[in-house]
């Protein structure tokens, strides 16, 4: 088994890609510049987030995300043993770096100042948490109002006339730093809590270690769960609407699927009539805000928002029509979740020796269960609605340069870095103003093809899971948390999958089931899955929820016990083995698969 | 007056005259554990037949005159005390209780020649700070009324084996207050058998059911002649945490002329799990019952039957960690200091290193 993986640096750019670096900021690519560190660090693909090559524009978000994360451990909170992690884009795939504080010295000065920090924050949560969703959705107001209008042909009067001083051309100027810097700003507040909240959650698993060593690990999240989050929202209005409209008589009126069928027609049949109408409302106060959800993570701009597509919560709307016909149930069994939570809390406190462990283990499980609702909410404000209003404007900034025979597909936008973006409207208003055409006419729809190809020949290319040498062990808590990165992800990848052809990952979500396999690789693919099928794909994304109405377990590539497949099977009682690094790999459609949620193992029967 | 008692008549005022083990099984029976079923015969029965027999006084003289570091000694006052209860013999009033109590056992199994198993069980037996577990005698697969009589005789013969007197002299027990109790029970005839502790032995998790199990009778566990499949099984998830399969090469099997005989294991049994998880969960709740009725941690003996079905030989209270001081408090109260720790030894405050499958 090799010892490390392989260097950035050995790393060949794959045939047709060549000059693919010129599209990322030149401090997130690897080079000479910064060879030695570069090599002696440990970096993974993050397929959580980013399983997919970052399209350049797309990067602005990647880096503002984990600037942000590093911002608060290393310069707000302090976090004793834990500086940021660092990024670098590989053949247009994203790679992390967690980068620890090694002096023991060091990390003792950082203690008394985390404590200060993190212990004002602990100590307000509430009140600090509070403002938290005001603050979010002021933002999130902001970008809504953003919008970029053309060029005027003439500035109209009352700039003259009010004494405006200043011309259409600075506004659109203005209005993307703005979106720009909304999008930085987002970020800091999405990381406001999160780390502390892991912190608290991973101090509670400790203290659960130390009273039981051999406890398993979802039953400590299982004493977290239960609770009611608006991440599950999109999913409930969908069942609302679904009995909604068996109760007026309107389920025929669904018949039919995309793309036979579509959404536009579905909806047009329903117009006219009072029932029709009535439920018409219903649907259109359900889309704001909670259609502002991406059918994947929320990080691509080609990641489909229900919004945009109503296709997919229509497709969802109709298998839940359908349970409602059936007489079948389309609660999640939240009652039982909680009465289960309560009843593990209960009996493992019982089995606590001393009085003193017990008020600990009852005060560290009070505050986990305090921060835990910001780690399970702020995913539906953050990567769902605020991004998905972050693509649509920079989607109508896309058209105004289409308009104006910049390039022709208005999503090409998103082949500009966040910088080449005011270099392109620079071009624009100086061809305006001068009077004189400008030139990205004639540059783009050129460099555009140039970039396709690029993109293209990136997407041909496998990303290794990792590169560089891995540490001994893995102790960065975000890694571990969010990831699912450990010490023994890290030798699996080094090993290769079993040669039973048998898989390992996190015993993310307990129980044992059978099925045959249904692997998919993205959210287009969801359809695909039948009553029964064991869900096989790279990660899982919230918006997936209605399938785990129907299917018998899960398995993944990449992410932890917190991942959201993880958090969603518990939520509906699904077997999930999570970060089994080859499951896409190694399970073909059709294969019949046992889940262990237990043991953390999936084997192939045939 | 000297009594049969039947185990489900048990009530706790009986402990006395019924010795630990016999004790133990009628409580067990009591809160309605499944336990085979079966009679005690009480130590006042030991005392009124030794009593009746005028052998009271000689064997308090015996076992007076003992030099507990003379093995010749011992020995000597060993074999006539043996001999002298030997010589009670199977007639009398007693002889007939336990021989009308064996028939209503056989009746009530639907076995006219039932066969049982009949165990010693001294009144100062499995007192918490002493194990006597294995210095009494044990006798398995007895069948006809005057055999059990006769089984129940070299069971009170067995307080005066060698090892017996030496050990409760040297324990400090005094020497005529021991006195024999003797439970008859149906005799299983298990598939599966072995032991469990209501705690996971390495580390004390409470948490945790350890569970050892063979096949064939449970002695092969309990005396550690076979090396068992192992299973840990978390109480409250309910989930089978941790299975360790060994070669089991031996069992002790019923063999004709009803001996009970260690055989070898034939080869295609030997390295299979010799418990389904449904088994391991049924055994695992079985002794989480024993444990929740005593509120503190068990160490059982069970036995799965042909049926499927579970049974409770024994439980007793978990000796070695139940007895080692326990610290205040296991986890850092102040959450700041604790948070730093668990930030600078994740390997104890993360998922890793513990519960990421391994195939």
């Amino acid at each position: 088994m090799a010892d490390r993986f392989p260097s950035p640096f050995e790393m060949p750019t794959p045939p047709g890609a060549e000059g693919w670096k010129d599209l990322y900021a030149y401090s997130t690519v690897f080079s000479e510049d910064r060879r030695e560190y570069e090599e002696s660090a440990f970096w993974f693909m993050d397929g959580v987030h980013t399983p997919e090559v970052v399209p350049p524009w797309d990067a602005t978000i990647m880096e503002y995300a984990i600037i942000a994360l590093s911002q608060y451990n290393t310069r707000h909170y302090i976090i004793p043993p834990a500086l940021g992690v660092d990024l670098r884009y590989l053949n247009g795939y994203m790679y992390l770096s967690p980068v620890g504080v090694t002096d023991p010295k060091e990390i003792e000065a950082r203690v008394p100042e985390f404590a200060e920090r993190a212990g004002y924050y602990f100590a307000n949560w509430d009140r600090l948490y509070a403002a938290w969703m005001p603050k979010v959705r002021a933002l999130i107001d902001e970008l809504e109002a953003i919008s970029f209008s053309p060029l005027p042909h003439r500035e109209e009067m009352a700039v003259l006339t009010e004494g405006r001083g200043t011309g259409s051309a600075l506004d659109l100027f203005t209005t993307y730093h703005r979106l720009v810097d909304l999008l930085l700003k987002l970020w800091h507040y999405h990381f406001e809590f999160l780390n502390l909240g892991y912190v608290a959650y991973l101090d509670f698993f400790g203290c659960c270690q130390q009273l039981f060593p051999s406890i398993p690990d979802q039953a400590i999240a299982k004493m977290v769960a239960g609770i009611q989050v608006d991440l599950f929202q999109p999913d409930e209005e969908l069942k609302k609407l679904a009995q909604l409209a068996v109760e007026l008589g309107l389920a025929d009126r669904f018949a039919g699927s995309a793309p036979a069928r579509s959404a536009a027609e579905v909806l047009d049949g329903l117009r006219g009539d009072p029932q029709g109408d009535k439920w018409l409302a219903a649907w259109e106060e359900a889309k704001q805000p909670w259609f502002n959800f991406s059918a994947g993570s929320g990080f691509y701009h080609s990641d489909r928002v229900w919004l945009e597509n109503l296709d997919i919560p229509l497709g969802f709307l109709r298998t839940y029509i359908a349970k409602v016909q059936r007489g079948e149930t389309l609660e999640r069994p939240m009652e039982a979740v909680i009465a289960e939570r309560d009843r593990i809390v209960a009996e493992y406190t019982d089995l606590i020796d001393s009085d003193e462990d017990r008020a600990t283990f009852g005060a560290k499980l009070g505050l986990a269960r305090t921060v835990f609702p910001y780690v399970e909410n702020h995913n539906f404000y953050v990567e769902h609605w605020a991004h998905s209003v972050v693509w649509r404007k920079m989607r109508d900034l896309g058209r105004l340069f289409a308009e104006a025979g910049f390039f022709a597909d208005p999503d090409d936008v998103f082949l500009l870095s966040r910088h080449e973006v005011t270099e392109v409207l620079f071009d624009l208003y100086h061809g305006w103003a001068v009077g004189v055409p400008s030139r990205g006419p004639k540059y783009w729809p050129r460099e555009m093809a140039r970039r396709n190809g690029i993109m293209n020949a990136l997407r041909q290319w496998s990303p290794p899971p990792a590169l560089g040498v891995p540490p001994e062990v893995i102790t960065e808590p975000f890694t571990v948390m969010l990831w699912g990165i450990t010490s023994d992800s890290v030798r699996q990848w080094l090993g290769g999958a079993q040669a039973d052809g048998g898989l390992s990952g996190f015993a993310a979500s307990p129980g044992v089931a059978e099925g045959p396999a249904r692997v998919i690789m993205s959210a287009d693919g969801i359809g695909e899955l039948r009553d029964g099928e064991v869900l096989v794909a790279p990660l899982t994304a919230p918006s997936w929820a209605p399938v785990f109405g129907k299917i018998a377990a899960t398995v993944t590539d990449v992410g932890g016990i917190m991942s959201h497949a993880a958090i969603v099977c518990r939520e509906y009682g699904l077997p999930a083995v999570t970060g089994t690094a080859f499951g896409t790999k190694t399970i073909k459609t059709g294969q019949r698969l046992r889940v262990d949620g237990n043991a953390g193992t999936v084997t192939i029967i045939d | 007056m000297a009594q049969i008692l039947w185990f489900e008549n048990y009530a706790p005022a009986d402990a006395p005259v019924l010795g630990g083990k016999n004790a133990s099984l009628g409580t067990l029976m009591a809160v309605g554990l499944p336990v085979p079923p079966g009679f005690a015969v009480s130590a006042d029965c030991y005392r009124k037949a030794l009593a009746d027999g005028g052998l009271t006084g000689q064997l308090d003289a015996l076992i007076t005159a003992v030099d507990p570091h003379d093995p010749a000694s011992v020995a000597a006052a060993g074999a006539r005390a043996r001999a002298l209860i030997g010589s009670l013999g199977a007639s009398g009033d007693l002889a007939d209780a336990i021989r009308a109590a064996y028939a209503r056992l056989c009746e009530r199994c639907g076995d006219g020649d039932l066969p049982v198993a009949i165990r010693s069980s001294a009144t100062c037996e499995d007192q918490p700070d002493a194990s006597f577990a294995g210095e009494h005698d044990t006798y398995l697969w007895v069948r006809g009324g005057d055999s059990v009589v006769a089984h129940v005789l070299r069971c009170w013969a067995s307080l005066f084996t060698d090892r017996g007197i030496a050990y409760r002299i040297e324990r400090g027990y005094g020497r005529a207050s021991v006195a024999m109790s003797v439970g008859v029970q149906q005799m299983l005839r298990p598939r599966v058998a072995g032991v469990a502790f209501t705690l996971n032995p390495l580390n004390g998790d409470r948490s945790q059911v350890a569970i050892d199990a063979s096949w064939g009778f449970g002695e092969a566990v309990v005396s550690g002649e076979v090396t068992p499949d192992n299973f840990l099984v978390d109480k409250v998830m309910g989930a089978i945490t941790r299975r360790t399969i060994s070669d089991k090469t031996m069992e002790y099997r019923l063999t004709s002329g009803d001996a009970v005989t260690a055989v070898p294991v034939d080869a295609d049994r030997q390295s299979v799990p010799c418990l389904t998880d449904d088994e391991i969960l049924a055994v695992a709740a079985l002794a989480r019952r024993a444990e929740k009725h005593y509120r503190c941690p068990q160490d059982v003996e069970w036995a799965l039957e042909d049926s499927g079905d579970v049974l409770l030989l024994q439980s007793r209270p978990e000796t070695v960690w139940s007895r080692r001081p326990r610290p205040a408090a296991s986890c850092t109260a102040d959450p700041i200091t604790s948070m730093v720790q668990t930030l600078l030894h994740p390997s104890h405050g993360t998922p890793e290193g513990h519960g990421h499958g391994h195939g």
